[in-house]
């Protein structure tokens, strides 16, 4: 049976969520976006209150929820300020790969004193010439003795220069392809680690990006998450679970440009009346509702797939896809409806058009999605979801 | 140390309630939240017995049915219990009759040193309740403090603002000790606080338990109606040179307003 109505726990995490959002990460948006400036102060206090590191298990001092309640969260976050949850996100994606592959001495080794202090961490796998082409990696590593050196560099990386932790895929031969990668965790400390600027980016500006270089960086065996060579699956597989969250990021962004959009409306008065009362303006608002709603299910849905173990790379790509595409689209016409105001950075329309774009981009850019949502229809997969 | 917090849970203060046929459409009202000088109140007695390192925070809340979810948000911001008063015949009590309801509770519950409701609820601004409630249960009654300094020697003692200073103020316990806006921003809930708020002890009270006449609680004092005060003649804005404007404005206020 079908059912959306949320749990007594879910509203109230959601309620907490929002309140801290509007009254913590809202007022402070511009500002970091202006600044392009990390928000240590707004992790600390979500920490303090357990807003971070949802999904791990609480036996490792997470949240122990599910994908369902990170994307309540997520959305209420985006809502205020999408490089702040890109932030706090980072930590979710760079984690899963320990909590999917990891022993319950390497949870217990890594999970728990992170966890236990206000801590980021970066999920490494993009490179300079690996975007797409995952597989196309050449950060390598090789094993000598008890321990692994790993070599190379990556891009893009999230909270770099700012992590405790860092999750690192390498691989044994670039010629090897896929099956040649493996996983590695790497703690800050490790000598040989080190990192390139802080990227100026377009949007998420309150998110720190960076390089991250790996010379001679030697960990022990036991910092190998799972098997030599299921690095892929990993990956993949953390993927998997992490496209909802983003997608829930994008219709938090979507959700804001329309609030917006509905109150400058009624306030903005051409031709003698406020332009609400066009159909022109009417239309665009409809259509942004459309949008955020429709996202919504198919974000919750997919969601929902994955926290109960279901085939969920279908549903979690279309989510995804979806909503950034609809977040973009959104934003931009909110940007139109408040006119040559929306184009300043007076008001917050802007910002959120150019945080859209991003979401379109990472985590697997939308081309790719379509890519995974077409394998899955031609292989039959997408069947009985 | 018991505390009982009487706590109200009213619209959320950062909406516009609309009137409609005289009264207030409470219906349309979709966010409800604890009456913010309530949940002062919860924060600092959260507080005191923190500092004090022993204590019990009970919460006692009239309300209808979905009152619950507002309780189990203090009960996840750190309150230990809660009694929920839920009747038809509490739907539509005034003050005295609401001070009646929480003093047959607070009387059932039986183990109290400290009353400390919000001085007032945001609702309805009549701020009787708590001095009420002191009267039915034979306490002392300190109003609008800021926050409770001390307990010593079965003796609270309540810091009150008052004009350029402040005040301290002692008084035997048990006592009503009502709060205004403390000195502290009432703490986030925390996520464990509220995965273990239904674990918490929520007891329901209906008229029958506490011994209440339903025709004892008819109201006293009616509302007769509410209305919104007349809306505001927009204002005319003068335009063109300074010397232009000003010579306008003063006509306006001599010939039209007749001021000068």
């Amino acid at each position: 049976m079908i059912s959306f109505t949320l749990t007594e726990e879910q509203r109230a995490l959601r309620e907490l969520a929002r309140e801290f959002a509007q009254k913590e990460i809202a007022p402070r948006a511009a500002e970091l976006d202006r600044e392009g400036r990390h928000p240590a102060e707004i992790i600390q206090k979500a920490w303090e209150i357990g807003l971070m590191n949802l999904t791990v298990p609480e036996a490792y001092g997470g949240g122990g929820l599910g994908v369902f309640e990170e994307c309540l969260v997520a959305e209420e976050f985006a809502a205020a300020c999408a490089g702040v949850t890109t932030t706090v996100m980072a930590n979710s994606l760079a984690l899963t790969p320990i909590v999917l592959a990891g022993t319950h001495e390497q949870k217990e080794a890594f999970l728990s004193p992170f966890c236990a202090a206000p801590n980021l961490a970066s999920f490494c796998l993009t490179e300079p010439q690996a975007g797409s082409d995952v597989a196309g990696m050449r950060t390598t590593y090789r094993r000598e003795g008890d321990e692994y050196v790993i070599n190379g560099t990556k891009q893009w990386i999230t909270n770099a220069g700012e992590s405790a932790l860092y999750v690192v895929f390498a691989t044994k031969d670039p010629q090897l392809r896929h099956k040649g990668i493996s996983a590695f965790i790497v703690p800050a400390d490790t000598p040989g680690l080190s990192f390139g600027k802080k990227e100026d980016k377009m949007g998420h500006r309150a998110s720190t990006t960076r390089s991250v270089i790996f010379d001679e960086v030697r960990v022990p065996a036991f910092n190998r998450l799972g098997e030599e060579g299921d690095g892929w699956m990993i990956a993949m597989r953390t993927l998997d679970k992490s496209r909802p969250g983003i997608a829930a990021m994008a219709v938090g962004i979507a959700r804001a440009a329309l609030q917006a959009s509905l109150e400058y409306s009624q306030q903005r008065a051409q031709f003698g009346q406020p332009i609400a009362n066009f159909q022109a303006i009417q239309f665009m608002l409809a259509d942004m509702a459309i949008g955020v709603e429709t996202a919504r299910y198919q974000t919750w849905r997919a969601a929902w797939l994955v926290d109960q173990g279901k085939y969920s790379r279908y549903a979690s790509s279309i989510a995804k896809c979806y909503a950034t595409d609809v977040a973009m689209r959104v934003t931009t016409d909110a940007v139109q409806v408040f006119g040559g105001y929306g184009y300043s950075k007076e008001y917050p329309v802007e910002k959120y058009m150019r945080d859209a774009k991003l979401m379109q981009i990472y985590e697997g850019t939308n081309q790719i999605q379509r890519l995974v949502i077409a394998r899955a229809l031609l292989k039959g997969e997408a069947d009985g979801t | 140390m018991n505390i009982i917090i009487p706590m109200k849970r009213v619209p959320d203060t950062a909406i516009q309630v609309n009137v409609k046929d005289g009264r207030v459409a409470l219906e349309e009202v979709e966010t409800w939240v604890i009456n913010p000088y309530d949940e002062y109140a919860i924060e600092e007695a959260l507080r005191l017995i923190e500092r004090l390192g022993e204590g019990k925070i009970t919460i006692v809340t009239i309300g209808p049915e979905a009152a619950q979810e507002t309780i189990r948000k203090a009960l996840a911001m750190g309150a230990h219990e809660a009694y929920h008063l839920l009747d038809d015949a509490f739907e539509h009590l005034d003050a005295l009759g609401r001070a009646r309801v929480l003093a047959a509770a607070i009387e059932k519950i039986g183990e109290y040193d400290l009353i400390w409701p919000g001085f007032k609820g945001v609702d309805y601004d009549e701020g009787q309740t708590g001095v009420m409630l002191a009267e039915f249960l034979g306490l002392p009654h300190v109003s609008t403090a800021i926050t409770v300094e001390e307990i010593e020697d079965g003796h609270a003692v309540a810091k009150i603002e008052a004009e350029g200073g402040y005040q301290h103020v002692r008084v035997p316990l048990p006592a009503v000790i009502t709060q205004t806006q403390g000195p502290n921003e009432p703490r986030y809930p925390t996520l464990r606080g509220i995965m273990g708020a239904k674990k918490k002890p929520l007891t329901v009270w209906n008229a029958d338990d506490l011994g209440l006449d339903p025709d004892e609680l008819e109201p006293v004092v009616e509302l007769l109606h509410v209305e919104r005060p007349p809306a505001r003649k927009a204002g005319r804005i003068l335009e063109g040179e300074p010397a232009e404007v000003a010579r306008e404005l003063v006509r306006i206020l001599h010939e039209e307003a007749k001021v000068i």
